[in-house]
């Protein structure tokens, strides 16, 4: 049996050249980059070349990168270390409402330390209206974090449109673009944003491996208190072996994003013209224009989203869902539901996120196996029954 | 995640489907908590001569249906009746702990058709159930350690052991005494 990994989102494979880029720092060269000596200087000099490579990923300069541990320390560090950063200015922080749960929470912890918080609603596609960004600006706002792109319906966010009217008022601006770095080109001063989150399993590096950009001359406090690393904003011992694997991810993105996006954009559109086609009640979630190169979402009426993974997976094809049933808390997608989906479709939503290199034969294994699936849940589904008695057949 | 057993009745579910002429019809669960399942039973001489039943959920909604309506099949009204979600989740061979919600549908499931075929017997008209209120908040969960919920026990989560009070302004379940609603972070309490 083929297998057919679909699951971008979750993880993406370690590349060759970033694992060999690592092997030395998980070996021989142990040192720590704080240390004074020859192998500690060996272990600097290689974090500060992968902050160069990262920096240069996103347009900025290396001393505004700080390494984190994960693409959700990254967000609690942003969203938290800015907003009290500038509680002498205001108290009052906007995201949208679709944002990951790294900065949902965080700002809820803000919002119990007395912060006010405003959720900006998205349209039917997931996409953020600056205008509404502006609209709930107030004279208290100090922060605006919204996604660049979203993990589970694919839409890119209009970050620089979003960024300008926010500058403008003199609001800082976060994004967290996890699920856009590395796949989409990225540019912070195009951009115009004051701090951007960015992981490396997201463009082939290692797990364990994220980074925050803060733009020189932001108020940032601390997440995790320490010693002098990370220019005294991030203590800890530098995770060595994952800043390399990550400096290494990001360069061999920046160098071969375009030709990774232009092999993965077909089979991404192909799923989403011929799923709907091959199966009725189909609906396909997200932007079809501002969209994620990699990334296939949709939503399939009348069943729930953890049946259709575990067959899936019985036919060797990787996906993931944003239904109740994956999530722990047996709730449905927090997104979808922003969107303007009612419950019993957002319980329906899949996910199949490419990663490179993936072939034709991938997407046909999954044209093939899905139909079927699709049709042998329809028949145990009460909701079905139903739909196909109101329709009269 | 799910024992062998679980995978077994998901991908063969025994007894899917619709008994036209059911002699009762149990619906339990919406699709705001992720599953929903409608039983059939057909009645001969005291015992359930068929079962039939269809489920909108996850991978152990549809396992637990289907071993439900194996362990009903051919038992008296009373045997059936004393099906207990503990026993079906142990004839699976377990369940993950956030997936008990599921077992506890399946034998009410069950039973609400058993009570509806009674109710019938009974020449008791059923009153018209209302609709499945699609927008109903959360409630299936405990939001702290995503623990299922019995139906009564939207004021107390016993994994966890917090106490719960309903947000005025979302309706969602959330921790009594806190200043802020988990869901929506409107302030709780004081109104206004």
């Amino acid at each position: 049996m083929r297998k057919v990994y679909l699951d971008h989102i979750a993880a993406t494979p370690l590349l060759p050249e970033v694992r060999e880029a690592m092997r030395p720092y998980l070996e021989e060269a142990f040192g720590n980059p704080q240390s004074l000596h020859a192998a500690g200087r060996e272990a600097q000099e290689a974090v500060e070349a992968a902050r160069g490579d990262v920096a240069a990923l996103v347009g900025s300069r290396s001393d505004e990168i700080y390494f984190t541990a994960s693409g959700t320390e990254a967000n609690n560090f942003a969203v938290k270390g800015l907003a009290l950063g500038q509680q002498a200015k205001g108290r009052h922080v906007v995201v949208s409402a679709i944002e990951h749960s790294s900065v949902l929470n965080s700002v809820k912890a803000l919002e119990r330390q007395g912060f006010a918080a405003t959720l900006v609603p998205v349209d039917r596609t997931g996409r953020v209206d600056p205008a509404e960004v502006g609209r709930a600006l107030t004279g208290n706002t100090v922060l605006v974090s919204i996604m660049t792109a979203n993990s589970e319906v694919g839409t890119i966010e209009p970050i620089a449109e979003i960024a300008a009217l926010c500058r403008a008022r003199g609001v800082l601006v976060h994004t967290d673009a996890v699920a856009a770095a590395g796949t989409v080109p990225l540019d912070v001063k195009a951009l115009g944003v004051d701090a951007l989150t960015l992981a490396g399993d997201q463009f082939y590096g290692p797990k364990g491996s994220a980074a925050l950009f803060v733009r020189k001359g932001v108020r940032i406090l601390p997440l995790v208190d320490g010693g002098i690393q990370e220019g005294g904003r991030r203590g800890g011992t530098e995770n060595v072996p994952a800043i390399v694997g990550l400096g290494t991810a990001a360069r061999l993105a920046a160098r071969d994003m375009e030709s990774r996006a232009a092999a993965l954009r077909p089979l991404r559109d192909r799923i989403l013209d011929e799923l709907p086609r091959r199966i009725e009640h189909v609906v396909v979630t997200g932007s079809r224009t501002d969209r994620l190169p990699h990334h296939a979402s949709l939503c399939v009426e009348f069943v729930e989203g953890e049946g259709m993974l575990l067959f899936l997976d019985m036919n060797g094809i990787a996906a993931s869902s944003g239904s109740a049933c994956t999530s722990k808390a047996l709730k449905a997608s927090h997104v979808l539901l922003a969107m303007g989906f009612d419950h019993a479709t957002a319980q329906g939503s899949l996910v199949f996120s490419l990663v490179y290199p993936s072939a034709g034969e991938d997407v046909d294994a999954l044209l093939e196996a899905f139909p079927p699936i699709v049709d042998r849940l329809r028949k145990m589904s009460p909701l079905y029954t139903a739909f196909l008695k109101e329709r009269g057949s | 995640m799910y024992s062998d057993k679980v995978m077994d009745h998901f991908a063969n579910p025994r007894n899917v489907g619709v008994l036209a002429d059911a002699d009762g019809v149990g619906q339990v669960g919406n699709p705001v908590c992720g599953d929903m399942m409608t039983f059939y039973i057909k009645v001969d001489g005291g015992r359930l001569a068929d079962v039939k039943f269809q489920t909108f959920g996850c991978g152990a909604a549809i396992a637990v249906s289907s071993m439900v309506s194996e362990m009903a099949k051919g038992k008296t009204i009373d045997e059936a009746m004393a099906i207990t979600n503990d026993l079906v989740a142990e004839e699976l061979g377990g369940l993950p702990k956030n997936k008990m919600h599921c077992s506890n549908l399946g034998a009410d499931a069950l039973h609400e058709a058993i009570k509806n075929y009674k109710d019938r017997q009974a020449g008791v008209v059923p009153a018209a159930k209302p609709e499945a209120d699609l927008h109903e908040h959360d409630g299936c969960a405990c939001p702290y350690c995503d623990s299922a919920l019995e139906e009564q026990d939207k004021t107390f989560c016993r994994a966890c052991r917090v106490e719960f009070e309903e947000c005025p302004t979302c309706g969602g379940i959330t921790k009594k005494g806190d200043k802020t609603c988990i869901h929506c972070g409107a302030p709780l309490g004081a109104k206004g």
